[in-house]
C-alpha cells in the first residue's frame, strides 16, 4: 500500500509544506525577526522627524501632511514585499536545498505561490509597527481608506513580479547573482517617483516613469493627500500593467529554470 | 529470467522482463564543449540495486541527475517507472526519492521540522507514525528536536536517509550515500539500505567509490569512465572477466586504461 497520496494540478498541502519551512526558519531565529522589523522602524523614524521639521517650516508641506511619511510606508511595501520575497528563495540557495525541492513533486507555480505568502507575512511583521510608529508623527495609513486597498496591491504585484525575476536570476546565475536581490528595487526608486511628482523628470524619462506600475500608485498617494480625490485611472492602468509583467516575469523564472536544468546547476547551485 | 536475491539470502527478487525502473536510451549529456555523458544506454530492473561506478568526472553525477529530471539530456531518453523524465515527471516525483552530498538539509530546522515539511511536499500519509517509524529504524530519536545543523556527519547521513525514504519511494537513488563516514556508520547505512530494497521490493540505483560497499549491496555494476559505459554486469562476471579478486582492482585497472585482456 502506497504512504503517498497523489494529486495532480496545483497541491495546496506542497504550499503550506513550504510556508511551514520559511516559518520554521523564521521563528529559529531572533536576528532574522529583528531585522524584519529594525530597518522600517528606522526608517520610519528619521522621515518622520524630517517631516516634522519640514512641515513647521515649509507651507507646501503643511498643506499635505504625511506625503514623505506615506511615501516612505508605501516604498517600504513595495521593497520589503520583494526582498521578502526573494530572501526565501535566498534561504533555498545558501541552505542547498533547491536539489531536494527540485527533485521532490513541488512544482515551480507552488513554489512561487509559497514565496508570495512568505512575502506576505515577512511584511505584515516589518509593516505593521512601521504602522503603528506612524502614529506618532500624526500619520494613519488606514486614514487613506479603500484606496490604500488599490495601492497595496499594486505595489504587491510589482514587489511579487521582480522578486521572481531576481530569483530565476539566481537559480540561474548561482549566489554570484545574490547582490541583485538587494539592489534592483533601488534602481527603480529614482524612476517610481516615491517621494516627487513624475512632472519633475524631463520629458522623456517620464515615459519610462509611466511604465513602471509604482508611479501610479505614489501619484495617486499625492492625488489624495494634496486634492482629496482617488484617482481609479492610474491603479486600473497600473494593475494592468502589473498583470503584463507578472507574466513576463514568471515566463522568465521558468525560461531560467529551464536553463539551470539544461546547465546543470540545479544540483550544485554555488556561485 | 528471475535472480535471486543472492546477497541478503532474502525473499526479494529482480525481474528481467519487468517493466525497467529506469530505461535510458542514447543519453547524452554536454556543458557547452565539454562531454559528460556521451551515448549510454542501460535499463535497471525493478527491485534491483545497480552500482553506478567510476572516477571522479567519469559522469556519475550527471547521469543520476538527468534520471531524477535536474539536469536536461543534451540528445537521448529517460524513462523513470514507466513516464519519461522530465515531460511526465509529475507523474513520477512522488514515487521516487534520492540523497546526495551535494544536498543538504536545511541546518536551522530541527531534524522533526525537516522530516515534517519533506512529508508534506510527498502527501505522506499519517506523517507523525511515519516519522516515529524512520527514527526507530534509523535510530534518530534521541535527536528529533535537534537543529540539523548540529548534527555530527553520521547522524546527518542518517537524517538524509530518513528525508529520501520519507515517502518509502518505489526507485532510490543515492549518491555516495556512506561518503566521509566511519566505518561502523556506514555499516550501519549499508544495512539499512539492503533492508529497506528487502522489505519494499524498491530499486536502488547507487553511485559509489566505495568499491566494498558495491560489492556487498549491488546484484549489477555499471562502470563508467569519461561519459561512457566502460563495463556492466553483475559484480561476480566483472570479477571473472578481469581476473581479478576484488571490484578495487577492477576500478583500478580501468581507471589505469587496462583492459581486460591486459589485467592478469
Amino acid at each position: 500500500m502506497s504512504l503517498v497520496e497523489r494529486s495532480h494540478g496545483i497541491a495546496m498541502h506542497r504550499i503550506n509544506a513550504m510556508v511551514l519551512r520559511y516559518w520554521y526558519l523564521l521563528v529559529s531565529s531572533w536576528p532574522r525577526m529583528l531585522e524584519l522589523v529594525y530597518w522600517p522602524a528606522l526608517q520610519i523614524i528619521t522621515w518622520g522627524f524630517l517631516q516634522n521639521y519640514i512641515s513647521q517650516n515649509a507651507g507646501f508641506f503643511a498643506q499635505a501632511g504625511g506625503t514623505l511619511i506615506g511615501a516612505v510606508i508605501l516604498w517600504d511595501i513595495l521593497f520589503r514585499g520583494q526582498l521578502g520575497l526573494s530572501i526565501s528563495f535566498l534561504e533555498e540557495m545558501w541552505a542547498r536545498n533547491l536539489g531536494n525541492l527540485m527533485m521532490s513533486p513541488l512544482k515551480p507555480i507552488e513554489f512561487l505561490i509559497s514565496l508570495m505568502i512568505m512575502s506576505l507575512i515577512r511584511l505584515a511583521i516589518g509593516v505593521i509597527p512601521m504602522v503603528i510608529l506612524a502614529m506618532f508623527f500624526k500619520f494613519n495609513l488606514f486614514a487613506l481608506g479603500l484606496p490604500l486597498i488599490a495601492f497595496f496591491c499594486n505595489l504587491i504585484f510589482t514587489s511579487w513580479s521582480l522578486g521572481i525575476f531576481v530569483s530565476g536570476l539566481v537559480l540561474r546565475n548561482g549566489l554570484g547573482a545574490e547582490s541583485i536581490v538587494w539592489t534592483l528595487m533601488f534602481g527603480l526608486m529614482p524612476l517610481a517617483c516615491v517621494y516627487y511628482p513624475v512632472s519633475v523628470l524631463p520629458t522623456w524619462l517620464q515615459y519610462v516613469a509611466w511604465a513602471l506600475p509604482p508611479t501610479y500608485v505614489f501619484e495617486g498617494m499625492r492625488a489624495l493627500l494634496f486634492d482629496h480625490t482617488f484617482r481609479a485611472d492610474l491603479m486600473l492602468t497600473a494593475l494592468a500593467i502589473n498583470v503584463v509583467l507578472f507574466i513576463v516575469s514568471f515566463a522568465i523564472f521558468l525560461g531560467l529554470l529551464n536553463s539551470a536544468r539544461r546547465a546543470g546547476t540545479l544540483i550544485s547551485g554555488g556561485e | 529470467m528471475t535472480i535471486e536475491d543472492t546477497k541478503s539470502g532474502h525473499a526479494a527478487t529482480v525481474d528481467r522482463n519487468a517493466a525497467a525502473a529506469i530505461d535510458v536510451a542514447h543519453l547524452v549529456k554536454f556543458y557547452k564543449t565539454n562531454c559528460a555523458v556521451d551515448d549510454i544506454s542501460f535499463k535497471i530492473a525493478r527491485g534491483s540495486i545497480t552500482g553506478l561506478l567510476g572516477g571522479n568526472g567519469a559522469g556519475k553525477t550527471t547521469t543520476i541527475a538527468m534520471i531524477m529530471g535536474l539536469t536536461l539530456p543534451t540528445s537521448g531518453k529517460v524513462s523513470v517507472l514507466g513516464c519519461a523524465m522530465p515531460a511526465q515527471s509529475a507523474e513520477v516525483l512522488g514515487r521516487m526519492n534520492f540523497e546526495s552530498p551535494y544536498v543538504d538539509m536545511p541546518m536551522r530546522l530541527t531534524v522533526r521540522q525537516n522530516l515534517t515539511v519533506f512529508g508534506k511536499l510527498y502527501a505522506v500519509s499519517d506523517l507523525k507514525g511515519r516519522i516515529a517509524q524512520l527514527a526507530e529504524d534509523l535510530d534518530l530519536t534521541d535527536f528529533l528536536d535537534r537543529a540539523s545543523g548540529k548534527l555530527s556527519a553520521g547522524q546527518k547521513t542518517r537524517v538524509a536517509l530518513a528525508k529520501a525514504l520519507i515517502n518509502a519511494p518505489e526507485l532510490l537513488l543515492l549518491d555516495e550515500p556512506t561518503a566521509s563516514l566511519d566505518p561502523d556508520t556506514a555499516d550501519w547505512i549499508r544495512r539499512h539500505i539492503e533492508t529497506y530494497r528487502r522489505s519494499n521490493n524498491a530499486t536502488i540505483l547507487l553511485a559509489s567509490h566505495n568499491m566494498l560497499e558495491v560489492e556487498r549491496l549491488c546484484d549489477r555494476v555499471i562502470i563508467m569512465k569519461k561519459g561512457r559505459i566502460e563495463d556492466d554486469d553483475s559484480p561476480e562476471q566483472i570479477l571473472l572477466r578481469y581476473n581479478r579478486t576484488t571490484l578495487e582492482e577492477v576500478f583500478l585497472d580501468v581507471a589505469r586504461g587496462r583492459d581486460r585482456e591486459q589485467a592478469p
